[in-house]
């Protein structure tokens, strides 16, 4: 059948566009073309390669970045619509040396094997953290469902964010199961 | 994924002469959808008019005591929204059976309305598809449709629109408010979507250069006796078999008022307003409930997988309106039905 409609014009569109965005805390002001995915930027533009692509259409979660803070598939989002924005990575939770509380409780609770989605899980789980909306472990559970683990690593995942949840001053509900 | 050239508007004005420039060019907001149908090349717009930058921001009360939500709205901020909460919780239920916290983050109201189908053939450029090239044929007819439709399909296209947010707007009689180059008008959500008759092509009345630009709520309280009901093959982050809005008012054990709104088997969120007059004046009860559903249900007609659709449809609006008459809602988080 069909297969590839045919390419229309162009319109110039080969225009590279020039965006700023914070990246990790610093400034960087670069040039995208639009088609450009935020995922392809930090892991073929700028050697980001901790956030993973996965599906690459927004079903598994790997490549999830939180943009002003609020989690979001990279994958499904053009660079150049961010112009302006402040973009954190799997690279930008530790402080220095110090490992992210989320990622010190993903090593303590064995919450990977292959860890191909574990930037994704770490980074939603910060974004979950922060929207704060999670007090049970059933309702981490749905607000994590976002994020796929091919290794089944679901309880130990749960048990990783229920443990840094409890530590957080909103706190959290037993389970009421 | 083609290339394309990029605008970002600031204005409205400006946002819906840009659309006009291209016939192919599409308006971008949360780009969940529109994105991931470009990397399938099903969708290959030569411009891009980035509209996350127009004033369409925010949830206002509207003219007449009701809601009007702003276009680009984000989901998860309209599900969250304690406007939303108090007083259209069938609404916020909706928006949290659906997609996943990241996608509700991103994607904006207006782009929910629009969203296309995920009929597998459109999706696939390898096979015919009437909506996605007019004249090819269906390949869902006589092929794997079990998630298709079963109400008000065609033989040009039995695909099911996708929104669980659509579901919950319909039931709740909200308006569409768009701008285009002839100016402002306002679509009743009954009439946005189309069934796909002769034209699958076309999913909804917008013109081609209008922009939604808000949905507004109107000043009704369903806020007691309701609930938002979806099955779908996983518990979370799936697209509906069968969802069910319903909405009750109930006075001295009888039913004053129904609204009930199904997903996951037409083409459009399938609301009879006929079936909600049966109710009217009724016991809120089973039985009740169960002529309703057959009633809805009277021209269902299944294409051999998704024949199974018909008795979960009949079976989910039945204990969608018991929750509703009970005023024991489906809980979106522990989604086991008791």
């Amino acid at each position: 059948m069909n297969s590839m409609p045919k390419h229309g014009p162009n319109n110039g569109a080969a225009q590279a566009i020039p965006i700023t965005l914070t990246i990790n805390g610093e400034v960087r002001r670069l040039t995208v073309e639009p088609w450009t995915s935020l995922l392809d930027l930090l892991r073929d533009g700028l050697d980001l390669t901790g956030t993973k692509k996965g599906c690459d259409h927004g079903q598994c979660g790997a490549c999830t970045v939180l943009i002003d803070d609020r989690r979001v598939n990279s994958c499904l989002t053009l660079a150049v619509m961010k112009d302006g924005a402040s973009i954190t990575t799997i690279e930008g939770l530790a402080d220095d040396d110090a490992l992210h509380p989320m990622q010190d409780a993903f090593i303590e609770h064995d919450a990977f094997q292959c860890g191909y989605c574990t930037a994704g899980q770490i980074c939603s789980a910060v974004g979950l953290m922060k929207e704060g909306r999670a007090h049970s472990s059933a309702e981490i559970r749905e607000l994590m469902s976002g994020n796929l683990c091919r290794c089944g690593c679901y309880v130990n995942i749960v048990a990783a964010i229920e443990q840094v949840l409890g530590q957080d001053d909103s706190g959290i509900k037993e389970a009421a199961e | 994924m083609n290339r394309f050239s990029y605008a970002r508007p600031t204005d409205v004005a400006e946002a819906v002469r840009e659309v006009g420039s291209d016939p192919t060019a599409r308006f971008i907001a949360g780009g969940t959808n529109l994105i991931d149908l470009m990397k399938y090349n099903v969708e290959r717009p030569n411009r891009l008019v980035d509209i996350t930058r127009l004033p369409l921001t925010s949830i206002d009360k509207a003219d007449g005591g009701g809601l009007r939500i702003g276009a680009l709205v984000p989901n998860a901020d309209l599900a969250y929204d304690p406007a939303v909460v108090e007083k259209y919780p069938l609404l916020a239920d909706a928006i949290l059976a659906g997609a996943s916290p990241q996608l509700r983050n991103m994607a904006s109201t207006g782009g929910n309305l629009l969203q296309r189908t995920r009929c597998l053939y459109f999706y696939d450029t390898g096979t015919p598809c009437n909506k996605r090239e007019p004249g090819s044929g269906c390949s869902a007819i006589g092929g794997v449709n079990r998630i298709h439709a079963i109400l008000g399909t065609s033989d040009k296209c039995i695909a099911t629109h996708p929104s669980d947010m659509c579901v919950a707007l319909a039931a709740l009689d909200a308006k569409v408010h768009v701008v285009g180059p002839a100016g402002e008008r306002t679509i009743p959500m009954a009439d946005f979507h189309r069934l796909p008759g002769d034209q699958p092509e076309r999913d909804t009345n917008l013109g081609p250069q209008e922009l939604i630009v808000a949905v507004e709520l109107p000043d009704e309280d369903f806020s007691r006796n309701y609930s938002y009901l979806k099955l779908r093959d996983r518990l979370s982050y799936a697209f509906a078999l069968v969802s069910v809005a319903a909405a009750l008012r109930v006075d001295g054990g009888k039913v004053s008022q129904a609204r009930i709104a199904l997903g996951g088997v037409a083409h459009k969120p399938w609301r009879d307003t006929s079936a909600e007059d049966l109710l009217v004046g009724k016991p809120a009860e089973g039985a009740v409930f169960r002529m309703a559903a057959d009633h809805i249900l009277r021209d269902a007609k299944g294409f051999g997988h998704n024949d199974f659709k018909i008795d979960l449809a009949r079976r989910a609006i039945v204990r969608a309106l018991s929750q509703a008459a009970a005023g024991t809602p489906q809980t979106q988080t522990d989604k086991r039905i008791q």
